[in-house]
C-alpha cells in the first residue's frame, strides 16, 4: 500500500512531543505526554489501516469503498481507555499534591541506598543468610566440616587470630571421645 | 494406579483433620494407604515376572500431548514395593514417635502421606514430564518436612539448601528430558529407552539428566545437603533421606541405563562419581559422633555404591544393584528408626553419652544388629547377597573395559571396608557398654519404647533377613527388571546366598576383617583423620557460590537501578532506537511511492495538530498546556472524519471534552505553572531522544504500510456484520466479532474508575453522592441578587457568587434532551454511528453539565446512584450476555437474535449484542460519574470542610 506523506509526519511530531513531555519529572507534563502518545498511536493505527475511504456502514457504501473497520474498532476502545487511565493519573497527581505538596517525581531514595550499598553487605539482608561460622552452634547445619562437633580450640583460634596458642593439637580428652 | 495416587492425595488432605480427631492414632489409619499400595503391587507380581507390565493412561493436556501415563514393570515394582512398604511402616512408627500433644503432628502426617503419593507416582510415571512433576513434588515435600515448623534457623537453612540444590538439578534434568524426548521422538520413558536415538543432542541430554539424578541422590560434590537435612524428624530422615527420595536418582539411572549406558560420558560420570561418593561418605561417616549423622554419611556412601551398580550398564551389575537397593532401603530405615527410638528414650544421639543400652533395649538392639549385619554384608542377610553379586560381577569383568572393572572393584572393596568400620562404630556407639562411661541410668529412660514403637524397625530388619534367606526367590524379579540390559558376561549370574568358595567370598572376608581392624584401631584413625583434614569442603563451596550470587545481585541492582524515572524511560527508548530502529535502518524497505495526502484537509489539520503539539511542549502553564493537548485531540477527530471513521470522530470529540473537564477539576487545586525547570543539558538530551523516537515511529509507520501485501483480516467483516444483523461494521466488531477485547477493555475502565475513587476518597467511598438537605441549603447565605426561581434542584446550596442563571436554564432545558440523545445513540449504534461508548459518553456529558451548573449536590440529585453499582451492573450485563449466548448453544459472546413483527413498531430485530452494548454504556456512564464524584464533588467537599488545607499526619497514615 502507498503511504501518505502527511500522516507519518503527524505521527512523528506527536510522538516526539509526547516522548519529550514523558521524560519530564513533573507528573502533569508526564500525563500530557501520555495523552500525546495516545493520540500519536491512534493516528499510527489509523494510517496502518490503509487509505481513506467511505464510512464502514453497510448500505452507505460498497465493501470495496470503505475504510478498514478493524483499526477503527481498536482505536475506539483505545480512546476510551486513554481517558480512564488519564483520569487515574490525574487522581495520582492530586494525591501526590495533597500528601507532599508537590507533583514532581524525585529520584527514588531507596534505589539510591541500594546503589550505594557495598556488595559485602549483601549478606546482611536476610537474617537466614548469616555466614555459618557466625551462627550459634545449635543453629548450624548438621555436618562435620562447618557445624560439626564443636571444636573449642578452633573457635578460640578463630576469635583471636593473632594470639599464639600452645595447645593447638592436644589429643582429645580421654574418655569423652573414641 | 490413578486411584492409588488419588487415595494418597485424599489421605494427605484429610490427615490434619484425622489427627485432630484421633490424635496420633490417626497415623495408623494413614498407614493403610501405602499399605494398600504395597498389596496392590504384590498382586501384580505374577504379571510382571512373566515379563508383562501394567499400564494406565489418562489424558491430561491433550493439546500438549501430555498424559498421565503410568506403567508398572519389574523395575517400577521393586521401587514401588520399597516406597509403599517402608512408607506404611514409617507411618506406623510415627504413631508413637509423635508426642500426643505435638501441634505439628497434623502437618507431619499430611506431608508424609503426600510425599508417599508423590514418590509412588515418580516410580510409576511413564511420561517424562509427569516424572518431572512428581520429582519436583518430592523435592517440595522434602523441603517442607526438613524445615518442619520453620522455627529453627538450622532447619530452615538445611531445607533451603536441599531445595536449591535439588531443584537446580531438577531443572537441568527437565532440560535433559526435553532433549532426550526430542531425540527419541516420544515422551514415554518406555519408548525413549527402547529407541534412544543418537547424536550430540543425546549426549547433552544424558549429562543434564544425570546432573538431576546426582543432586537428588546426594552424590559428591552435592552430597552435603543430605547430612544437613538430618534436622528433620527421624521418621522423615528414615523415609525420605534413606529409603525413598534419595533413591529417585538411583531409580532414574537404573531406568535409563539400558538405553544410554553406552553414550559417551555416561559410564565415566556414573562410575567415577559413584565410587568417589562411596569413599568420601564412608570416610566422613567414620568421624561422626552423632548417630544420625553417622547414618547420613553412611547413606551418602551407600548411594554411591548403588549408583555404581545400577549405572554400570550390565545385567549382572544391575541385578546386584537392585538387590542392594532393597537391602539398603530395609537396613538403613531400620537403623534410622532405631536411632529415633534411642533419641526418644534418652534424649540424646551422641554416642559419647550413650552406654549400655544394648541390655536395656534387647529387642531394639537385636533389630539394629540384624540391620547392621546386612549393612556390613554379613551372611545370611540381603546386604551380603547384594554385595557378593556385585563383587562376583566385577571380578568376572562385567564392564566393557576390563581395567575399569578392576578399578571399580578396588574402589568398592575399599568402600566396603569403610562401611564395615562405620557399621561397627555405629553399633558400638549406640548399644555397647563403654567402660569409662556410666551406664545410661534408668531414670534417663524417660520414654521406655512400647511394642508398637519398635514394630517398624523389627519388621524391616526381619524383612532384610528374609530377603537374604530367600535370595533365590528374589532372583526372577531382579532378572526381569534387568532384562533390557546387556549381559556382558559369558553366563548369567543368579542371586543366591551361597555360591560356593568363590573369589568374591574371599573378598568379603577380607573386607570384614580389614573393616573390623579399622574399627579396633579407631583412636589412631581418628587422630589421623584430624591431622589430614582439609579446610575446604563442598559445603563452603556452596556457601561461597550463594554469597557471590547475592553480591552480584547487589552490584547489578546498584548499577542499573539509579532511582530516576526519566533515566529508566530513556534507557528503554534508547533500546527501542538501537534494536528495532537499527533493524529498520538495515533491513527496512523504503516505500517505492508516496502520496501527498488522502485529502487536502488532512494536511491542514495535520499542520494544526503539529502546532498544538509544539505548543504543548513549550507552555508551562498547566491548564493552557492541557487545552492545547486537547486541541490535538480535536484535530484527530477531524482526521478521523476525513479518513472515513465517523464513530471515532464522535467518540474522540466526546472524550476530549470529558478529559478537559477532568483536567480542570484537578488542576484547579494545583499551582498555575509547572515549577522547576531542568538544566539545558538534560533538555537537550531529552530533545534528541524524543526527536529520534518520533522520526523512528514516523518512518516505521510508512515502511510498515508499504510492506503490507496480504489481504486485511477485516476483508470478511462486511459479510460477518450482515450475519450479525448490524450495518455499522465498527460497532459489530466491538460487540460481536471482537467482543472479548471489548469486554477486557471495559474491565480496565472499571479498574481505572475504582482507582480514581480510591486515590481521592480519604474515608469510605461506597454509596451514592449526598443529596441536598434543608440544612445544606440554609448554610449558604442567600444574597438579594441571587436568582429566586429554582431551575435546578440543588442550586440553592451554592453560594450566589458561583451561580449563573443562564447556565442553569440551559442545563435545565438540555439535560433530558441530551439523555434521550445518548439512549438514541446506544440503540442506533448497531446500524449507524454511535453505540455504547458514544452513548455512555453523551450521558456522562449530561451529568457534567448538571455538576458544573449546580455543584456537587446537584450531581447527587441528577444521579442518585453509587457509580460502583453502575460499573458492576454494566460488567455483569456484558458478561451475562456472553453466558447467555453460551447457554443458547452459541459460543461465548456470540450474537443471537430474535425477529418479530410487533403491532406499532413493525418488523423488529432484537440482537443480544444490544445488551452487551448496554453493559458498555453503563460502564462508561459509571466511569464518568465516578470521575465527577471523586475529582469534582469530593474535592469540593474537602475544600468546603477545610480538609485540604493542612493534611493532618494521622489522616495520611490512616489511608
Amino acid at each position: 500500500m502507498t503511504p501518505t506523506v502527511v500522516l507519518p509526519v503527524v505521527i512523528a511530531g506527536l510522538y516526539a512531543a509526547g516522548v519529550y513531555l514523558l521524560l519530564d519529572r513533573s507528573l502533569t507534563r508526564v500525563l500530557l505526554g501520555f495523552l500525546l502518545l495516545g493520540n500519536a498511536t491512534n493516528v499510527l493505527l489509523l494510517s496502518s489501516g490503509g487509505p481513506a475511504g467511505e464510512a464502514p456502514i453497510l448500505g452507505h457504501a460498497g465493501p470495496g469503498e470503505i475504510s478498514d473497520p478493524l483499526p477503527q474498532a481498536l482505536i475506539l476502545t483505545a480512546i476510551v481507555i486513554t481517558f480512564g487511565i488519564s483520569a487515574f493519573l490525574l487522581a495520582v497527581i492530586h494525591r501526590s499534591w495533597r500528601l507532599v505538596r508537590q507533583e514532581v517525581v524525585h529520584t527514588d531514595e531507596e534505589d539510591r541506598r541500594v546503589a550505594a550499598r557495598s556488595p559485602r553487605h549483601a549478606d546482611a539482608m536476610d537474617p537466614d543468610d548469616i555466614d555459618p561460622v557466625d551462627l550459634d552452634p545449635e543453629d548450624r547445619a548438621m555436618g562435620d566440616v562447618v557445624g560439626g562437633p564443636p571444636d573449642p580450640e578452633a573457635q578460640l583460634a578463630r576469635r583471636f587470630p593473632d594470639t599464639a596458642s600452645d595447645d593447638v593439637d592436644l589429643p582429645p580428652t580421654r574418655g569423652r571421645t573414641t | 494406579m490413578t486411584l492409588l495416587l488419588l487415595a494418597h492425595v485424599v489421605a494427605a488432605l484429610a490427615a490434619p483433620v484425622l489427627v485432630r480427631w484421633w490424635g496420633r492414632q490417626a497415623f495408623l489409619a494413614l498407614a493403610l494407604v501405602p499399605a494398600t499400595g504395597l498389596a496392590w503391587a504384590l498382586t501384580r507380581l505374577p504379571t510382571v515376572l512373566d515379563g508383562g507390565e501394567v499400564t494406565e493412561t489418562v489424558p491430561w493436556v491433550p493439546a500438549l500431548d501430555l498424559s498421565v501415563a503410568l506403567r508398572l514393570d519389574a523395575l517400577a515394582l521393586i521401587f514401588a514395593g520399597l516406597v509403599t512398604g517402608v512408607g506404611a511402616l514409617v507411618l506406623v512408627y510415627c504413631a508413637r514417635y509423635v508426642e500426643p500433644d505435638d501441634e505439628g503432628a497434623g502437618r507431619l502426617a499430611g506431608q508424609l502421606t503426600a510425599f508417599a503419593g508423590a514418590m509412588l507416582g515418580l516410580v510409576l510415571a511413564d511420561d517424562v514430564f509427569l516424572l518431572y512433576v512428581f520429582w519436583e513434588l518430592t523435592t517440595v515435600f522434602s523441603y517442607l518436612l526438613i524445615g518442619d515448623s520453620g522455627a529453627k534457623v538450622a532447619g530452615r537453612r538445611a531445607a533451603g539448601q536441599a531445595l536449591i540444590l535439588t531443584t537446580a538439578g531438577g531443572l537441568a534434568m527437565l532440560a535433559g528430558l526435553i532433549l532426550l524426548s526430542q531425540a527419541a521422538g516420544s515422551t514415554l520413558l518406555s519408548e525413549i529407552v527402547a529407541a534412544p536415538g543418537d547424536g550430540g543432542l543425546v549426549v547433552g541430554g544424558v549429562l543434564l539428566v544425570l546432573l538431576g539424578a546426582l543432586t537428588k541422590s546426594a552424590m559428591v560434590p552435592f552430597h552435603f545437603w543430605l547430612p544437613a537435612a538430618m534436622q528433620a524428624p527421624t521418621p522423615v530422615s528414615a523415609y525420605l533421606h534413606a529409603a525413598a527420595m534419595v533413591k529417585a536418582g538411583i531409580y532414574l539411572v537404573a531406568r535409563l541405563a539400558p538405553g544410554y549406558a553406552d553414550v559417551p560420558g555416561w559410564r565415566f560420570v556414573v562410575l567415577g562419581v559413584g565410587v568417589t561418593t562411596m569413599l568420601v561418605g564412608g570416610y566422613r561417616a567414620l568421624r561422626q559422633f552423632d548417630l544420625k549423622l553417622l547414618l547420613a554419611f553412611g547413606t551418602v556412601s551407600q548411594l554411591g555404591f548403588l549408583l555404581t551398580l545400577v549405572g554400570g550398564g550390565s545385567a549382572a551389575l544391575g541385578k546386584a544393584g537392585l538387590a542392594m537397593v532393597l537391602a539398603h532401603g530395609l537396613f538403613k530405615s531400620t537403623l534410622f528408626l532405631s536411632v529415633g527410638v534411642l533419641d526418644h528414650a534418652t534424649g540424646t544421639r551422641d554416642m559419647r553419652e550413650l552406654s549400655g543400652l544394648g541390655r536395656r533395649l534387647p529387642v531394639l538392639a537385636t533389630a539394629a544388629v540384624l540391620a547392621s549385619a546386612s549393612m556390613a554384608g554379613l551372611p545370611p542377610l540381603i546386604g551380603f547377597v547384594g554385595k557378593e553379586a556385585a563383587f562376583t560381577a566385577l571380578w568376572d569383568g562385567a564392564l566393557p573395559d576390563r581395567t575399569a572393572a578392576t578399578v571399580v572393584l578396588v574402589g568398592l572393596v575399599v568402600g566396603s571396608v569403610l562401611t564395615v568400620a562405620y557399621t561397627a562404630r555405629f553399633l558400638w556407639g549406640a548399644f555397647a557398654r563403654k567402660p569409662d562411661l556410666p551406664a545410661t541410668a534408668p531414670e534417663e529412660l524417660e520414654h521406655p519404647p512400647g511394642p508398637l514403637f519398635v514394630t517398624a524397625p523389627v519388621v524391616l530388619a526381619l524383612a532384610g533377613l528374609a530377603g537374604g534367606l530367600a535370595a533365590s526367590a528374589l532372583d526372577p524379579l531382579v532378572a526381569a527388571a534387568t532384562e533390557p540390559l546387556p549381559q556382558l558376561l559369558p553366563e548369567e549370574e543368579h542371586l543366591a546366598l551361597w555360591h560356593g568358595l568363590t573369589p568374591a567370598l574371599a573378598l568379603s572376608a577380607v573386607t570384614l576383617l580389614t573393616g573390623a581392624a579399622l574399627f579396633l584401631a579407631r583412636r589412631p584413625v581418628w587422630r589421623l583423620q584430624r591431622r589430614v583434614g582439609v579446610p575446604v569442603s563442598a559445603d563452603t563451596g556452596y556457601w561461597n557460590v550463594l554469597q557471590g550470587l547475592d553480591r552480584l545481585a547487589v552490584v547489578v541492582t546498584g548499577s542499573t537501578q539509579r532511582g530516576s524515572l526519566p533515566v529508566y524511560l530513556g534507557v528503554i527508548l534508547v533500546t527501542v532506537l538501537a534494536l528495532p530502529g537499527g533493524l529498520l535502518l538495515v533491513r527496512g524497505v523504503w516505500p517505492a511511492e508516496w502520496r501527498a495526502w488522502d485529502n487536502p484537509l488532512q494536511a491542514i489539520t495535520g499542520a494544526l495538530v503539529l502546532v498544538a503539539a509544539v505548543l504543548a511542549v513549550r507552555i508551562h502553564q498547566r491548564l493552557a498546556a492541557a487545552v492545547v493537548v486537547g486541541l490535538t485531540g480535536y484535530g484527530l477527530a477531524v482526521l478521523f472524519v476525513v479518513h472515513g471513521a465517523p464513530d471515532l470522530a464522535l467518540t474522540q470529540v466526546l472524550i476530549e471534552t470529558v478529559t478537559l473537564v477532568a483536567f480542570v477539576l484537578v488542576l484547579r487545586k494545583l499551582p498555575l505553572e509547572v515549577g522547576g525547570s531542568s538544566r539545558a543539558r538534560t533538555r537537550w538530551s531529552r530533545g534528541v531522544v524524543a526527536t529520534a523516537v518520533g522520526v523512528f515511529m514516523g518512518v516505521a509507520s510508512a515502511v510498515a504500510l508499504a510492506a503490507r501485501e496480504a489481504p486485511p483480516v477485516s476483508v470478511e467483516y462486511p459479510e460477518l456484520a450482515r450475519e450479525a444483523h448490524g450495518d455499522n461494521i465498527v460497532n459489530v466488531t466491538l460487540v460481536d466479532i471482537r467482543a472479548w477485547d471489548t469486554f477486557g477493555e471495559i474491565s480496565v475502565l472499571v479498574v481505572a474508575a475504582t482507582g480514581v475513587a480510591s486515590l481521592v476518597y480519604l474515608r469510605g467511598r461506597a454509596g451514592a453522592l449526598a443529596r441536598a438537605t434543608a440544612e445544606d441549603e440554609q448554610r449558604v447565605p442567600q444574597g438579594r441578587r441571587a436568582p429566586r426561581a429554582q431551575w435546578l434542584a440543588a442550586t440553592s446550596t451554592l453560594s450566589p457568587r458561583r451561580r449563573s442563571l443562564i447556565f442553569e436554564v440551559v442545563t435545565r432545558l438540555l439535560f433530558h434532551a441530551v439523555l434521550v440523545l445518548s439512549v438514541f445513540l446506544l440503540f442506533a449504534g448497531h446500524n449507524a454511528p454511535g453505540g455504547g461508548f458514544a452513548g455512555g459518553l453523551v450521558a456522562g456529558l449530561a451529568l457534567v453539565l448538571r455538576y458544573l451548573a449546580g455543584g456537587r449536590y446537584e450531581l447527587g440529585e441528577a444521579a442518585p446512584v453509587d457509580p460502583g453499582v453502575l460499573l458492576g451492573l454494566g460488567l455483569l450485563l456484558s458478561g451475562g450476555t456472553g453466558v447467555v449466548g453460551l447457554a443458547l448453544g452459541a459460543q461465548v459472546l456470540e450474537t443471537a437474535f430474535f425477529e418479530a413483527t410487533l403491532p406499532v413498531l413493525g418488523h423488529v430485530t432484537l440482537v443480544t449484542a444490544l445488551f452487551f452494548d448496554m453493559g458498555v454504556y453503563l460502564v462508561v456512564v459509571g466511569l464518568v460519574l465516578d470521575v465527577l464524584r471523586s475529582l469534582g464533588a469530593e474535592l469540593d467537599r474537602q475544600e468546603e470542610e477545610g480538609e485540604d488545607r493542612d493534611p493532618a499526619a494521622e489522616e495520611v497514615i490512616a489511608r
